[in-house]
Parts: C-alpha cells; structure tokens; sequence
C-alpha cells in the first residue's frame, strides 16, 4: 500500500468503529445497519464508476440523474413485462446507454455545450422516464435473484459478505474492471491520455470522438444500472422522480474520490452510509452536536496519524482531541431538538461540505483532475 | 545519394489559403534537409501532410520509389516516418514510459518497454528516467521524450518541427549531435527552424518556401543568414541601429520576492529582485517554464504580493490589480496572444478598450465613448501596420504577426513610465519581428522603462541594454548587455553558473 493511504484507512477505520457502536447504543443490530448501507452505496457506486470513465476521457457529463432515472424506469418496465429481473438490468443499461449517445452525439460531433447539454439531459430524462412510468406507479417488480447458499449462515460475516442482490456483486467487479482497465491496460492509458491532452492525443493519430463516445457510453450504461439497483432492488418500486438527487451525489463522489476508483467505492458507501443512517438518527434522537463531535474525531484521527507517518510530534493535536471530548459531552448533558427536515438535509450538506473542501485544495484538485476536462475538442486539418 | 521520400506537385487549399502549391522536393538518405519559409509560408501543412496528419488535395509522395499516400499517424509510422512536434504532443501527467508508449503502434510489455527506453536513451547521449511524470522535467527533457519516441520506432524519416526554440545552447549541441548520429546511420531528417545559423551549421540542403510554394533550394552552408532570410521574405531587411544606452532614474522595483507554485506544474519565485530605470530595455532570457509565466503575472498584477514588494516609482503597487497599476503607467502584454492578450472573438476596437479604457479615457460615466475608443484602436493599426480588413474585424481572424503587432502597439500608444512584454515576437515573421523590435527600442528612447522578457537569447542581444537570466525560480544580477558570450549566457540559463553571477546585487555596470 502506497503510505499517503494510511490517514485514510485510520479515518474509515474509525467511522465504521463509530457506526458499531452507534448501532449498539441504539439497540439496532449492525449487521442489519451493514448490509442496509451497502444496498443504498450500490446504486451510487456503479453511476459513480461510469462518470469516473467518462471524466477521465475528458468529457463532463452532468446528465448522470437524468440517465440514472432512464435507467430505472426501462428497467423496471422490463423487468415487469418480462417478468426476468435480469433482462431488465440488460435493459437499463442499453437505455442508460441510448440516452448518453444522445449526449455524446451534441457534444462531441456537433461541438454543443457539455454543462448546458448535461443539464438538458436530466431534465429530459426525469421528463421521459416519468412518462413511461405512468402504468408502473405501484406495481411491485418481480424479485431479484439473490446469492444466497450454505455460506450467507456464517453469523456475521456470512450476512455482511454473502446472500446480496447481484447488482452488488456487479457494482465491485465493475469496481475491480475499471481499475485494471484504467491503470493497466493500454486502453485504459489511451482513454487517460485522450483526456489529459486531447490534442496531443490527436497528433498521435488516436480518435479522439470515437474514444470519447465510447466512454460516455460507458458512463450511460453504468448509470442506467445504478437506476436499475434503485428501482429493482434497493426500493424496489416505481415511483416518480424516484432518484432524488443521487445522479448528484454521483457526480460529487467523483470529486470527491480525486478521480480513482477504490475512493470511488469509498465514497459511495460514505454517502450511503450518511444516507441511512439519517433515517435512524431521527429515531435515535442523536442530536447535530453529535454529529460534530464525530466529525471532531475524524479530524483528529486524521492528523494524528498523519503527523505519526511523518514523523512529527504528536503534541500539536490534542487540541483536536479535547474539542473531540469537550462536544461529546457537551452533547450527554445537552440535547437540543432538531426538526427531522434538517436530518434528511444530511447527504446534501455533505456533498456540498465535500465539493467545498476538496475544491479548497486547488493544487491537489488539479493535478488529480483529467487536463482536458469539459474542454471542446475542434478537429482541424 | 539516392531519394528516400520525394513529394512530386504536392497541393492542399483550405478555405480562402493556398497553403501548399505545386511542392516538389526530394530528401535523400543520411540528408538533414531544412524546411525554410516565414509564418504561413506552409511548412507545418507540409510536413502534416508527409506525417499523414493532413490529406492532401493534389501531388504524390513517395518513400523509396513506392507511392506513399498515409491515411493517419499511424500509417505514417509504420511506413518509417516519425515526427517530433513544435507544441510537444505529450501527456504532463503521465509518466515518460506511458507517454512513449502511446505514441508506439505496439509497445512491448513495461519492463521491456523501460529496458528499451534506457537502452536507446543511453545510445545517443540523452539520459532519461521512464518513470518520472513528464510534467516534472524541464523542456529540454521534455523533448528528449519525444526524440526517444521517434527513435525506439526505428525511423527512415524523422521530421523536427522547431526543435530548438525552447532550448539553452548546449542543449542545442546536444541535440545536434544526435541528428548527425542518426543521419550517419543513415536516417533521412527534415528539419524546420527559423534559425538560420543553426540550419547553415546542420542542414546539407534547405528548400524554401513562400506563400505555399517552392522559391529556391540551396545549400545552406554556401549562404549567409541575412541571404537565407531575404530569400525567405523576398526583401532587404532593416535591423534596428545600436544606440546610446543612457539609463534614467530607478521606476519599477521588486525586492526580494518569493511566491510558492500555484499549479501542481509551475515555478517557485525564490528571492527574486530587479530594478528598471527610465529608458533600459532589460532583457530577462531563459528557458521556458523557469518561471516566466509566474514573474509576468506577479509584475502585471494577476497574482498580487504584499504591497511594499513591487514599487512603481515611489507608490507601492504589490497589492493593486492590473487596471490599477495600468492606471498608475505600468503596462503589461502576456505571451499568449489569443485568449490572454487580447479576446479572439471580440473585435480590435473592443480589445483596444479592455486595456485601454482607463489611460485613454475611454468610458464616460460607465459608458463607452464610441468615437474615441475606435479612433485608438484606429490609430494603432495605422502606427503599427497591423494588417486588417478593418477594426472592426474580430482579434481571432488576424495572423499572429498581426494580432502581436496590435496587442504591443495598444500599450505602446498608451505612453507607459513602465511595459513589460513577455515574448514578444514568439511565433511572429522576421518582417513583424523588426517592427516590434524597433518600437520597443524607440519608446525606451523617449524614457519609458521596458522589460522584455523571452527565450530568444539573439533577440535580447539585439534589443536589450541589461539583461538577467531566470533560472528555475531566480534571477540573476543584471549584466550590460554584450558582457558575456552566447555560450556563457547558455550555461547560465541551464544551471550552471547559479552560484556565480547571481550572488552580487550591485549593478554590474553601474
């Protein structure tokens, strides 16, 4: 493991150290809590993963709700026609596909704007798929096959490991293939490259549009399956305008993931985790001054370990560590109430706080940022 | 010496420009053959052509007697011909291995590909390590990258596009020396410069070009540069005459800057210091990305320092914005014409506003004064011979000569106390070069203090009085101009002598 990873695995480390004990003190069993937040990380995992494709090729796709909801309402339709769950997630990845084309056709030969086309793509995609799903409102999808054998009765790790829907198992491999394809194929190298510098890439005889096109479709396909996770699997039902800002988050978790894969999926289930776990804090009565002592916590963890990597005094950061302790218990003795609509803001704030910090950093944004990013592509000559 | 690539009635238009008519000419093997011709003149549809990156619309060429119609790069490559760009066709943020790799039509595994780039690297005399990012290494590097690129194909034909213009001179010999290594085993190369010793001391051939076609082939050797440069321009050259170098008092002061990168690839400014008085053209040389984009901005007002840092005169100018300083007689004009200097689709009349607006007085209680504003840019175009259908034409639809001619006259019309410039006849023909040149030297005459910053060490020895070196993020201790040779200047410029000249403060001519 390259060392400048190790503040970061404290840091997740400690978060899922908090989730356990969060679950515990509330009487809700973690495990259950688990495997919750991995169904809700899968559909923002595999939209994520598409995006990061297409952003690496230097192209920005802000469509990703529009083909996300494209994608789950094709499937779902599908799916109930059919009556097989799994031509249903065929179809929503061609439709996720068709729809990004539509895009990748704008863009790329006729030069149109990427963030305004991008926009006009949700828009018309939450308009179409709302369309198409009028006769599906409350019809309840065929079941979705699960991996569930001798294995998922292991307590504990049994559950948390094995007896998921498919999707979940195909969100990691995607996970694993992009990876490979990004940092070890020549393919992956060309579609870097084409969206590093893209004139450089066409002085060296690469097809730049056919390149581009093909990762859009890419990233269309993999946000109709992340739609086909929300509609089939994780809800599972149709319901209008169903994915609620999650194209957003997708796009966000592609910032926030400094445009690699394995934070990709970390992010995923961050915000899935967040997600989740908003619906229990309203029950749990955790009040937001517990929410910033955890965030106290984290900082602390997170400069602690990485002045011990670089050998530093630790001295400096028990500040952190008091404030840490300070809140935590200024949160026993006062508990003041809070209206459950500012739970639910969760995610959001957390995506915005997200944007905000990496953004913050220009220098380490922009040599993780792809060069060419957003930028047209004039062929001449 | 037989042909190896020989280009028979080779003919592309585009719209409105006959770029290539009618070319005919034949390289043989082991031949450094130079391409000679002004902005324009073609060569770089030429050469796209030979690279199968342009196809033409007439003509036929052929590689060893055998019809040679490449449909792409590829193709191109794979016929032997390779070609090393003016603008490096290389990828910052991938690491030398992965960026020779892709310009390879089938790249061995990596740890071949790593031996292979090693073994050629240290063949010819330039020393690379594949796993560095490119974005680290300096220009001379850079072009080593390329240069390797071309070579681990095994080329019959390698065509230079301007391969010194960023280069120190010993980089240049360097260079030099690999390209008769690789004519002796008998690579056939094309080689394009403006710069005429250069190609009188390497070329056996030259074939020039005006305006798309042929005017004369000779060998350079047998010619002098001035007689290469009027058969380029098809006309006597002026130089600007020397003249008396009376400096006046201190107008513009930086003291002791220092400034960290900005962008994950750019310079540190370490302690950086000058003094301009009235009427010196000071010279800053060096090689790109040494920090000339970072002292520009500092000095135009697009990165602020603390106030005391930069003093015009006796005001205190660190912390004010460009239209404040402009306000105030310190004028700047950046090297990127299109998109810094001027806005391409906006008109000359709007771009002769935009920095213009506060000296001239061109607005009236936040409206624009019409008239006025287009008799300025009237009468830059008229002063400086810019080339244009009219002013109200957009700044994109002029030649690069043209548009530096604008951009430079619109601060030179503003009556300055201070102009910096930065590259100010990058890219520019010999003709608008010497215009430039001349206006420059005459409005230090008139008492305006002028810093010229740029890579072209003949240029600055042409124009400046005093001159510094920026190297890697600090700036040497003025020199009087014709104090040191070329060659000290160039070692200067890669490194070498930081320790030397830079330490004295004072004026070496004072």
């Amino acid at each position: 493991m390259r060392r400048p990873e190790l503040p970061l695995l404290a840091v997740t480390l400690t978060a899922v150290l908090a989730l356990i004990v969060f679950a515990i003190a509330n009487g809700l069993n973690p495990v259950l809590l688990t495997v919750s937040i991995m169904i809700a990380a899968t559909p923002l995992m595999l939209a994520a993963l598409g995006e990061l494709v297409v952003e690496k090729s230097g192209v920005l796709n802000l469509g990703v709700e529009g083909m996300m909801i494209i994608g789950a309402i094709a499937g779902f339709a599908v799916a109930v026609e059919t009556g097989s769950p799994m031509l249903g997630v065929v179809a929503a990845a061609l439709a996720g596909a068709a729809l990004a084309l539509v895009f990748g056709v704008l863009t790329q030969m006729l030069l149109s704007n990427q963030v305004a086309t991008g926009l006009a793509l949700t828009l018309f995609g939450l308009g179409l798929a709302a369309l198409i799903g009028q006769p599906y409102a409350g019809i309840k999808p065929p079941a979705f096959p699960r991996l569930d054998f001798f294995l998922s009765d292991i307590p504990v790790i049994g559950r948390v490991l094995f007896g998921h829907d498919l999707m979940l198992y195909l969100a990691f491999a995607l996970l694993a293939a992009v990876w490979l394809f990004l940092s070890r194929t020549r393919a992956g190298l060309i579609l870097r490259a084409v969206g590093e510098s893209h004139d450089a890439a066409h002085a060296l005889g690469y097809n730049v549009i056919g390149i581009r096109l093909a990762a859009i479709a890419f990233g269309g396909a993999c946000a109709g399956l992340g739609g086909a996770a929300l509609s089939l699997v994780r809800v599972p039902q149709w319901t209008e305008g169903m994915t609620a800002g999650a194209g957003w988050i997708a796009l966000a978790i592609v910032v926030f993931a400094t445009w690699k894969p394995g934070r990709v999926a970390l992010g995923a289930y961050l915000f899935g985790g967040v997600t989740i776990l908003q619906l229990n804090f309203q029950a749990a009565r955790i009040t937001p001054l517990w929410l910033l002592a955890l965030a106290l916590l984290l900082l602390a963890v997170n400069a602690s370990v990485r002045r011990w990597q670089q050998g530093r005094p630790v001295a400096p950061v028990l500040g952190w560590w008091a404030a840490t302790a300070a809140t935590a218990a200024l949160a026993v003795v006062w508990a003041p109430s809070i209206q459950s609509q500012y739970l639910s803001m969760t995610p959001y704030i957390c995506t915005i706080l997200v944007l905000v910090v990496m953004s913050g950093n220009r220098l380490r944004a922009s040599l993780a940022a792809p060069a060419s990013l957003g930028r047209v592509f004039h062929r001449t000559g | 010496m037989s042909a190896l690539l020989s280009i028979r009635g080779l003919t592309k238009s585009y719209p409105g420009v006959l770029a290539n008519s009618d070319i005919h000419f034949e390289v043989g093997t082991g031949e450094i053959h130079a391409l000679l011709g002004e902005n324009g003149a073609g060569k770089s549809t030429l050469v796209k052509a030979i690279y199968g990156l342009v196809t033409p619309d007439k003509g036929e060429m052929y590689v060893d007697g055998n019809l040679y119609e490449p449909r792409g790069p590829q193709a191109a490559r794979a016929a032997g011909v390779s070609m090393v760009f003016q603008h490096f066709s290389l990828f910052e943020a991938l690491n030398v291995a992965e960026n020779i790799a892709l310009g390879m039509s089938d790249p061995p595994g990596r740890a071949e590909l790593w031996q292979r780039i090693r073994d050629v690297a240290n063949a010819y005399g330039l020393p690379l390590d594949p796993g560095r990012l490119v974005g680290d290494l300096s220009v001379g590097e850079r072009q080593r990258v390329e240069i390797v690129r071309c070579l681990l194909q095994s080329p019959r034909i390698l065509i230079m596009d301007e391969p010194t213009s960023v280069l120190t001179p010993q980089e240049v010999d360097t260079l030099f020396r690999t390209l008769r290594q690789l004519a002796s085993e008998g690579v056939a190369i094309l080689y394009i410069s403006h710069k005429l010793e250069e190609i009188r001391a390497l070329c056996d051939r030259a074939t020039i070009l005006r305006s798309g076609r042929v005017v004369a082939e000779c060998r350079p050797a047998e010619k002098t540069a001035r007689q290469l440069a009027e058969m380029m321009i098809g006309l006597e050259l002026t130089r600007p005459l020397p003249r008396l170098f009376t400096p006046g008092l201190p107008l513009l002061r930086l003291r002791g800057l220092t400034l960290p990168a900005a962008t994950p690839f750019g310079t540190t400014l370490n302690n950086v210091s000058l003094e301009l008085r009235a009427g010196e053209v000071l010279g800053i040389a060096g090689v790109a990305g040494n920090g000339q984009e970072e002292l520009m901005r500092v000095l135009s007002g697009e990165t602020r320092v603390d106030a005391e840092k930069l003093v015009l005169e006796s005001r205190q100018i660190g912390a004010m914005g460009p239209n404040q300083r402009r306000q105030y007689g310190l004028l700047s004009a950046p090297e990127e014409r299109l998109g810094h200097a001027a806005a391409g689709d906006m008109s000359l009349i709007e771009n002769g506003f935009l920095t213009g607006n506060r000296r001239q007085r061109l607005a009236y209680r936040g409206f624009i004064k019409t008239a006025t504003t287009a008799n300025f840019a009237r009468a830059v175009i008229r002063r400086f011979d810019v080339r244009t259908p009219s002013a109200e034409t957009k700044a994109r639809a002029l030649s690069g000569g043209n548009l530096q001619k604008f951009v430079i006259g619109r601060e030179i019309l503003q009556r300055p106390k201070v102009l910096v410039v930065n590259q100010p006849t990058w890219g520019v023909d010999a003709h608008a070069a010497a215009t430039i040149r001349t206006a420059l030297r005459d409005l230090a005459a008139e008492g305006t203090g002028v810093l010229v910053i740029s890579q072209d060490l003949d240029e600055l020895m042409e124009i400046s009085d005093t001159f510094s070196v920026l190297e890697a993020g600090r700036l040497s201790a003025p020199q009087r101009t014709g104090s040191l040779t070329i060659d000290e200047i160039g070692l200067m410029m890669g490194g070498s002598m930081r320790d030397h000249p830079g330490k004295d403060a004072t004026r070496a001519d004072a």
